[in-house]
């Protein structure tokens, strides 16, 4: 098994979590959401080295990785771009955003965009209804994003990855 | 700024300014002096409270609270738990949301005045994975309660301890279903238990007694330990007690949430005049009335039947404005309260396209393990994603119906009939737009209707 890399912070998060459960692995989906958050996806290493520090089979961890919407086993573009494709959001014109995001960044759903800077995709209902069309960029929710709003996100995005670049 | 037909309770500081999510601002306002006095209580008055109080869960099945604390088996010596359910997932719900955000403090108090009432020393908030603000938030609120006594070791020199943990979920509806709730807590995916045997208040989380409940309703708890199961069974209607808050989305001019007694406000006043009523120059359609799993009500249908009215049956006529918005009148007339989430949708909507987008999501969430659901649940979707295309057949309705048919009363868990009953009621709504969809949509053109599929 090669070495997983993780922040000592993470190390200790891990650590803490564990104690909150009678039964260690109820820390399986804490310690998921840490390594992501670490690692910035669930790679086949971290899979086994989550299960032996829980006492478990690799599987019992890849299982979860496959069912949990939010896990992913691979990286993903420098800024997350999550879109509500529910109903609400639907009729106020969430697929309209969508589609501006993915014309702004020049690219489909799911992948990472050429120039490495965002992901995009469509998730169910993020409970935001009355405010419709919200998106979450990152941890960060956006309300009432209609075309014209995504673009200005989009920008925003590509302004301070620019300045990024230039510092 | 509150409409005027509302009365909150539970939203008494929502959105009001000065009002900060910590836990000075919580004390300010009086918060945990009902936890003070309930540690000084019996458990059992309190779990008596709530019986009398009547409070029915607000998570979507409006089941007693009170009666589901006394199923709780303490006879078998094993710890009890209690889960807090803040996975809100069903489309159309969003008053969690703001509870956790903006008045944590509340659910903490609420959920410690239940663990002190049903003698549970472990509790865990199941947050979903897709509100991370708000799990720091709990995170930040319970460490400061911890540190204030009020939470962890013999609170308030009670002799009485409780810890609450955060537990994040990780974008998976089916979690909102209870005992999918609990195995998602034990670490495994999500599948639900067989009820019987695993009712969670006997054989719940590591097969001991577990109560479940919605975060609104644990607020109610606060509210009743306070003023009282007969004061609070004084507010609403009969059967029907308390406050709740309904979120209303989907074209009005002003979506949003409400705290009203319950049954006190028609769905015609809750639309028009809370709402603002339809987007100018649009008439309303279509209305789901408790979440996206609950039957849709057509505009312009009535109800007709007799329904008790004190010792009297008396007769109803109601057009959807009538309709009181509580858990009786809404089952009644064939649909039901669930979350509360009130979907609206106006003429530019196509059916047969809501349809479709609501198909993709419980496809999407089904668990996988009956396989009614599982695959009905693709089925349907499938069948209206074609149709979308441009490929609809007349007989598609009945072929929709008939998956549909299949599905609820054949499952595990509740998911079963929350998939099949929008298509059921769409189809029998709506069942002419969905023979006349490929003309009309042929006569539409592109353009003059959301995009939803």
């Amino acid at each position: 098994m090669r070495p997983v890399n993780l922040r000592p912070e993470t190390l200790r998060g891990i650590d803490e979590v564990i104690t909150h459960y009678p039964q260690k692995r109820s820390a399986a989906l804490p310690l998921l959401h840490l390594v992501q958050e670490d690692q910035g996806y669930i790679s086949g290493e971290a899979t086994e080295w989550i299960a032996k520090k829980l006492g478990l089979q690799p599987i019992n961890i890849h299982e979860l990785v496959t069912f949990y919407p939010m896990f992913r086993q691979k990286p993903i573009g420098r800024r997350h771009i999550r879109v509500c494709r529910t109903l609400s959001c639907a009729i106020m014109g969430g697929y309209g955003a969508c589609a501006e995001f993915q014309k702004q960044f020049s690219t489909g759903l799911g992948g990472v965009s050429p120039d490495g800077e965002v992901t995009i995709e469509f998730v169910e209902c993020l409970a935001s209804c009355g405010t419709a069309p919200v998106v979450m960029i990152d941890d960060v929710l956006h309300e009432k994003v209609d075309a014209a709003r995504a673009r200005e996100l989009s920008q925003g995005i590509k302004a301070e990855s620019g300045r990024k670049a230039a510092s | 700024m509150p409409a005027p037909q509302e009365r909150r309770i539970i939203f008494r500081h929502i959105d009001e300014a000065g009002y900060t999510p910590d836990l000075a601002c919580y004390v300010r306002n009086g918060g945990y002096g009902v936890l003070r006095k309930a540690v000084s209580r019996k458990p059992e008055e309190l779990v008596d409270e709530v019986k009398k109080s009547g409070l029915r869960g607000r998570g979507g099945a409006g089941f007693p609270a009170g009666m589901k604390f006394s199923f709780v088996d303490r006879k078998s010596g094993k710890p009890v738990y209690l889960i807090v359910n803040a996975d809100e997932s069903e489309p159309g719900t969003f008053k969690d949301r703001h509870i956790i955000h903006q008045d944590p403090h509340q659910l903490i108090e609420g959920t410690m005045i239940a663990c002190f009432a049903n003698r549970v020393e472990c509790a865990y908030i199941y947050i979903r994975g897709e509100f991370p603000e708000g799990a720091r938030i709990l995170e930040r609120a319970i460490a400061e309660a911890r540190a204030a006594n009020f939470v962890g070791p013999n609170i308030l020199g009670s002799g009485y301890g409780c810890e609450i943990y955060v537990h994040r979920g990780a974008g998976a509806y089916i979690c909102g279903e209870e005992t999918g709730l609990i195995e998602s807590l034990e670490g495994k995916r999500p599948y639900p238990r067989i009820k019987p045997p695993y009712f969670p208040a006997v054989l719940g989380l590591y097969q001991c007694p577990t109560i479940v409940n919605n975060v609104e309703t644990l607020c109610h708890v606060k509210h009743i330990a306070d003023m009282g199961g007969e004061a609070y069974s004084r507010i609403g209607t009969p059967n029907n007690t308390g406050t709740r808050i309904l979120c209303v989305s989907g074209h009005v001019r002003r979506p949003g949430y409400y705290e009203f007694e319950v049954g006190r406000v028609t769905m015609g006043q809750l639309l028009n005049e809370v709402c603002g009523g339809p987007l100018p120059g649009r008439t309303f359609k279509a209305v789901i009335p408790g979440g996206s799993s609950a039957k849709v009500l057509r505009f312009g249908e009535r109800y007709k039947g007799k329904r008790k009215v004190g010792a009297d049956m008396v007769e109803y006529d109601w057009g959807v404005e009538d309709i009181p918005m509580d858990f009786d009148s809404l089952a009644m007339i064939g649909s039901m309260g669930g979350s509360g989430g009130v979907i609206v949708m106006d003429d530019s909507v196509s059916m047969v396209e809501a349809l479709a987008n609501i198909n993709a999501f419980y496809s999407h969430e089904s668990c996988g393990q009956c396989t009614p659901c599982r695959e009905g649940s693709l089925w349907m979707k499938r069948i209206t994603a074609r149709m979308v295309r441009g490929e609809a057949r007349p007989e598609d309705g009945a072929l929709l119906k008939s998956v549909a048919d299949q599905i609820a009363g054949r499952t595990i868990c509740a998911f079963g009939e929350a998939c099949a009953w929008p298509t059921q009621s769409f189809i029998a709504k709506f069942g002419d737009e969905f023979r006349g969809y490929a003309e009309a949509k042929k006569a539409r053109g592109s353009g003059g209707a959301p995009e939803l599929v």
